[in-house]
């Protein structure tokens, strides 16, 4: 029952493997070309990175893993990748998007 | 509301009341505009306009849709699949109460079905857990539970609701849509009979395992027009909540998402009704008039399609109804050339009406309107007095005498 509500706030950090709950959906809007989170409404609007890091949230790979990913995927350094997707994440945690 | 800045992900405004203010409307792009513009993003279905509960603030129209004269449930799974075709993401499965219906089922597996989001807004005391189940196999993405009190208050609760017991069921249904793994909002309706416990409202939420909350102040027309004497609370009961939510948002941060809706008699400018006429949300009433606003009816001289006559498309794109406020060219002034025309579209067009006889008026809850001071004048009267017995919302109450005779104004028609 955690994952709906959960009673703690959850704090994202490196080692924390966010997934999006199964009643959030992450589905790209042809008729407007946009990809769109549903949520309990709630729409939201992902940029192109959001879109890459929440694909990459199945709740195996931790935070740190993803920025690895994306990392390599855009050559770009790690540490700022890091703490640019964890304050993401922390940001779609709080709107109830991803669970810890 | 009041979130923080987002970050890479914005939000799209889903306003589903007539009465909602959702600051978000500003925060949408241009080019989001062009696309909503075409589309709208949610459905609000009325099913029905059956209901247990006989609360004095429904947003339901006092002359009320009789139960002979509803849409069958294949007409309901017609307009599902148009409404996904449109380009529709949302379905708002509202009432009355819709699990009064018994083909409810039927109706979200469809929509669920068309790959819509589906969400029940109810009131719970007729669901029974076998149902619930049901729907959640069908596909049902989340469910609303409006509350009147907090359930340590019950007979306070029960009152309101005119339905004994009421209080009591809802906690039980709400504790089934968890244990069912469900989401959860409690939408709970704030007037001067319950404004001295949000805090305790917004705790009963989290207690109900809610992942949000919504604090609505009552916005009044229909039926809440009818009974604003006895509800409006005073401008300070109204800031005092107001900095009970914003202390609770710091709080609850991660916890609960409290959304907050306020009344507009207290608010600085009006609000952006249904986020812009004809913009991102269409209506579809219980025997399948389609509406710009659930309220959209009370401004006479409007004509209204019907789903059983053409297509949901169709009469969003084409519906004189539709065309009449949809954008800003119906404007006069002070809205016409106004900055803040594409923000808030000059207001309510029914509150408008309502008190100025014509639509296009700017609604009276801008400070900009010359009814303006008049208008706000009354929340501040008549929250001072004595609260007249409420008038409750069952079919024929309407006639029954208006709780706001010493109201300064006509307030409807």
């Amino acid at each position: 029952m955690a994952d709906v509500a959960p009673r703690t706030r959850a704090i994202i950090e490196g080692k924390t493997r966010p997934a999006m709950p199964a009643y959030i959906k992450l589905r790209h809007d042809a008729g407007r070309g946009r990809w769109l989170i549903l949520a309990p409404e709630r729409i939201f609007e992902p940029d192109d990175t959001a879109v890459e890091v929440l694909k990459l949230c199945d709740g195996q790979r931790t935070v740190a893993d993803i920025a690895n990913v994306l990392a390599k995927e855009y050559n770009a350094p790690k540490e700022e990748i890091l703490a640019d997707i964890i304050a993401m994440l922390q940001d779609l945690a709080d709107k109830g998007v991803v669970k810890a | 509301m009041n979130e923080n800045a987002p970050t890479h992900v914005k939000n799209v405004p889903v306003t589903l009341d007539a009465g909602e203010l959702r600051t978000e409307a500003k925060q949408v792009d241009e080019a989001a505009d062009v696309a909503c513009a075409r589309a709208p993003i949610g459905l609000l279905a009325e099913l029905t306009h059956r209901c247990p509960l006989q609360c004095p603030y429904c947003s339901n129209p006092v002359e009320l849709e009789r139960a002979n004269t509803e849409l069958a449930t294949e007409d309901w799974q017609r307009v599902m699949r148009q409404a996904a075709e449109l380009g529709i993401l949302q379905i708002h499965l509202s009432g009355g109460e819709p699990t009064a219906r018994r083909d409810l089922v039927d109706i979200v597996k469809t929509a669920s079905e068309c790959g819509l989001y589906t969400n029940l807004i109810t009131a719970a005391v007729l669901l029974k857990r076998e149902q619930l189940v049901a729907l959640k196999e069908a596909g049902l993405d989340h469910v609303q539970i409006s509350i009147q009190d907090v359930d340590t208050a019950a007979e306070n609760a029960d009152r309101i609701a005119g339905y004994k017991g009421g209080s009591e069921k809802k906690k039980i249904v709400a504790g089934w849509v968890r244990e069912l793994d469900m989401p959860l909002t409690i939408n709970a309706p704030i007037h001067r009979h319950n404004i001295h416990n949000v805090e305790a409202i917004i705790n009963y939420a989290v207690e109900l395992g809610a992942g949000r909350v919504e604090i609505a102040h009552v916005q009044y027309y229909a039926w809440a027009l009818k009974n604003r004497a006895s509800l409006m609370p005073t401008r300070e009961q109204f800031m005092t909540s107001a900095k009970i939510v914003e202390k609770a948002r710091e709080k609850l941060k991660g916890v609960i998402v409290i959304d907050m809706v306020v009344p507009d008699y207290y608010a600085k400018f009006p609000k952006p009704c249904m986020g812009g006429w004809g913009r991102g949300i269409i209506n579809v009433t219980p025997s399948g008039r389609v509406l710009p606003c659930h309220a959209a009816e009370s401004i006479k001289g409007l004509e209204f399609d019907s789903v059983r006559d053409k297509p949901l498309g169709e009469i969003w794109l084409y519906g004189s109804a539709f065309q009449k406020y949809r954008g800003t060219e119906w404007m006069k002034e002070p809205c016409r050339s106004c900055p803040r025309r594409e923000i808030d579209y000059g207001g309510c067009r029914c509150q408008a009406f309502a008190l100025t006889g014509d639509a296009a008026n700017t609604d009276p809850a801008c400070s900009l309107s010359p009814l303006h001071e008049q208008w706000a004048k009354v929340a501040d009267v008549e929250s001072h007095e004595t609260p007249p017995e409420f008038v409750y919302r069952r079919p024929g109450g309407a006639s029954a005498k208006p709780a706001a005779t010493k109201a300064p104004a006509p307030t409807d028609a």
